[in-house]
């Protein structure tokens, strides 16, 4: 048996239905001080379960512990660095989630009425004139609950658009760096997706844009900072070339985290925009959630936005300042069954206020200071297919170490062993064995240190001992998962014998 | 089979003829570059695609990728093994991991496709 092996058994945890033992308790209730109702008699049989469900009956330190040994053989961002950034993951301050978590907050139902939920309006009201002044676009709705979802939403809208002038349109551009989410939303919203090749620089390439756009682009979908962490320099000329046909310009906002306070995206000519709350305004999602994406339009759009939308009206002419505005007849109608994910708004406004402007610029300068000399230090050891200055984040790749016989998935895994998340790899596309790294405004030279002398390390394996780098992570609870079956076979419900 | 019987296209397909048909599959290579593959969607029998269109797509660990068709044609089968067990394509891509099988529209246009000498040079360092 391998020492690997042993020490995953060591500390394989079962599940808490596996700790069960029956008759177990936390707490006992007092005996029942009200007449019994026999809930078939209120409910009907239909409605009432025959079997008990078989829950797990534990003490509460048996419970405790149980997901205290998870979280510790976990890797998470309040244990160790996490260069995927803003992109995934940054650092959260805790102050947001306090604030989240007040019970004014988390105990107010979705379908409380106006005048009871002034309150939480304002709120929203509020956050959505900040992303407005930040953005520099005119209108704000915070219904969408995700980045993905504010495209679609934004792509409706620009159908909305060109339908109301007589043709929707059937194309919109992409360039080929773009998240994989902007094909998908474009086609999602009935259009056709023109790919636009980067050029040597990692930028669109001006000319071939030039040449692709006619009467029948709908709008071109552009990340700024890109994916390759490249401002895309030519921006003035790319809203100029579409905006000379008719067409929309629609920026993904998942790396606004670069901007902050420095450039508004609606001074550029940004028409429409989404933001992802959950990455650049810190609120920890993961797993699938919850996000937030907001999105921000002109105000030539601002009829066609989702409704209802949140409005103020300060004569308080109805009896209540804040209310859902549904008298929208352009809008594209509602993008989600409640309105958004309101505690990730809380998180968002909590964020920017105590920031502040001067505060949200900072995070901006810090994200790209850091990432800035993160590149500078590894450009040596690892390929870096783009040069120059990076924004917030930067593509490097392992082609060098790929002569090893070492490939991104590999550095990824061993980085674990040294107490460090894995990067985003293989993204973007244009990169062979690419690691984006992105270490965000918050870690200390000290971390961003500990993370070069890291990554120096496994280059120097990639040479001299690759099958260590090959074989990682051999540290962890846990050693290279078997992401084939993750994939195909994945199966984490427990089932009762 | 010995990959001097194959033609090979610069996006990684390769190809076989057999009489008026030939089985498509992806390259060594390209399965290399890919890792390990997790789901392949088949077209189905009767499909007619030009050079060029987007035959399949693959889905492996690590991205989402079309394969085309090297040729024009009309699909006569596609690998069913492969629903099951997608990593064939890994493990034999010249084999057991043929994808399609297509009845050539010209014979002759497989001529225009790189040899094994040709598609060695192009994936070389």
């Amino acid at each position: 048996m391998s020492e690997t092996t042993r020490k995953q058994e060591a500390v394989v945890e079962p599940t808490i239905f596996e700790l069960s033992s029956p008759g177990r308790r936390g707490y006992r209730f007092p005996p029942l001080d009200v007449p019994e109702i026999d809930p078939v008699e209120v409910f009907g049989e239909s409605q009432v379960r025959s079997v008990e469900p078989a829950f797990p009956e534990l003490t509460e330190p048996e419970v405790v512990r149980h997901f205290t040994r998870l979280a510790e053989m976990n890797h998470h961002v309040d244990r160790g660095f996490y260069p995927l950034g803003s992109c995934t993951m940054k650092y959260n301050p805790k102050v947001n989630e306090d604030v989240a978590g007040l019970p004014g907050f988390t105990r107010l139902h979705p379908e409380v009425d106006e005048v009871h939920s002034q309150g939480a309006l304002a709120l929203m009201h509020g956050l959505a004139r900040h992303l407005a002044a930040i953005s520099g676009m005119d209108e704000v709705s915070l219904q969408p609950p995700a980045g993905a979802s504010g495209e679609l939403a934004g792509m409706l809208i620009v159908r909305a658009y060109h339908t109301d002038r007589g043709n929707p349109r059937s194309k919109v551009i992409v360039p080929d760096s773009a998240h994989g989410t902007n094909p998908a939303s474009l086609t999602l919203a009935g259009y056709e997706a023109q790919e636009i090749k980067s050029d040597s620089s990692g930028r669109v390439d001006v000319d071939e844009l030039r040449r692709l756009v006619d009467s029948e682009t709908a709008a071109i979908m552009i990340t700024n900072p890109n994916t390759l962490g490249v401002f895309e320099s030519r921006i003035s000329e790319i809203v100029e070339i579409v905006h000379g046909v008719g067409g929309l310009v629609y920026m993904d906002g998942a790396n606004l985290n670069a901007l902050m306070g420095i450039v508004r995206p609606g001074d550029i000519g940004f028409d429409l925009m989404h933001f992802n709350l959950h990455k650049t305004f810190s609120s920890p999602h993961g797993g699938g959630g919850p996000g937030s994406g907001p999105i921000g339009v002109t105000s030539e759009l601002a009829d066609y936005l989702p409704y209802p939308v949140i409005s103020r009206d300060e004569a308080k002419s109805r009896g209540i300042e804040y209310y859902f505005d549904y008298e929208r007849p352009r809008s594209i109608g509602k993008v989600h069954g409640v309105y958004g994910n309101f505690l990730v708004m809380v998180k968002a406004y909590s964020y920017i206020l105590t920031l502040g402007p001067v505060g949200l610029r900072r995070v901006a300068e810090n994200a790209l200071l850091n990432a800035n000399y993160l590149q500078r230090k590894l450009e040596a050891y690892y390929e870096l297919p783009y040069k120059g200055y990076c924004q917030h984040e930067f593509v490097l790749s392992a082609s060098r170490q790929k002569e090893h016989g070492v490939r991104a998935l590999d550095v990824a895994k061993r980085l674990l062993d040294f107490g460090v998340h894995s990067p985003t790899i293989y993204f973007p596309l244009i990169v062979g064995e690419a690691l984006m790294i992105e270490p965000t405004e918050t870690e200390s030279k000290r971390s961003l240190d500990h993370f070069v002398s890291v990554m120096i390390e496994i280059a120097r394996e990639s040479e001299s001992d690759p099958d260590v780098v090959r074989g990682a992570p051999s540290r962890t609870p846990v050693g290279r998962l078997d992401e084939v079956r993750a994939s195909k076979d994945l199966d984490v419900s427990w089932r009762q014998d | 089979m010995s990959k001097r019987d194959l033609r090979f296209t610069e996006s990684h397909e390769w190809l076989k003829v057999e009489g008026t048909e030939a089985l498509i599959g992806l390259t060594d290579y390209a399965q290399g570059e890919l890792g390990d593959i997790v789901f392949v969607e088949l077209p189905s029998a009767g499909t007619h695609v030009s050079a060029g269109d987007v035959l399949t797509t693959v889905e492996s660990v690590k991205s989402v990728s079309e394969v085309y068709a090297p040729v024009a044609g009309d699909v006569v089968e596609a690998n069913a093994a492969l629903e099951d067990s997608p990593d064939l394509i890994n493990s034999d891509p010249y084999g057991e991991g043929w994808m399609v099988r297509v009845k050539l529209e010209d014979v002759s246009s497989v001529d225009q496709l790189m040899t094994a000498d040709d598609y060695e040079e192009r994936t070389k360092g």
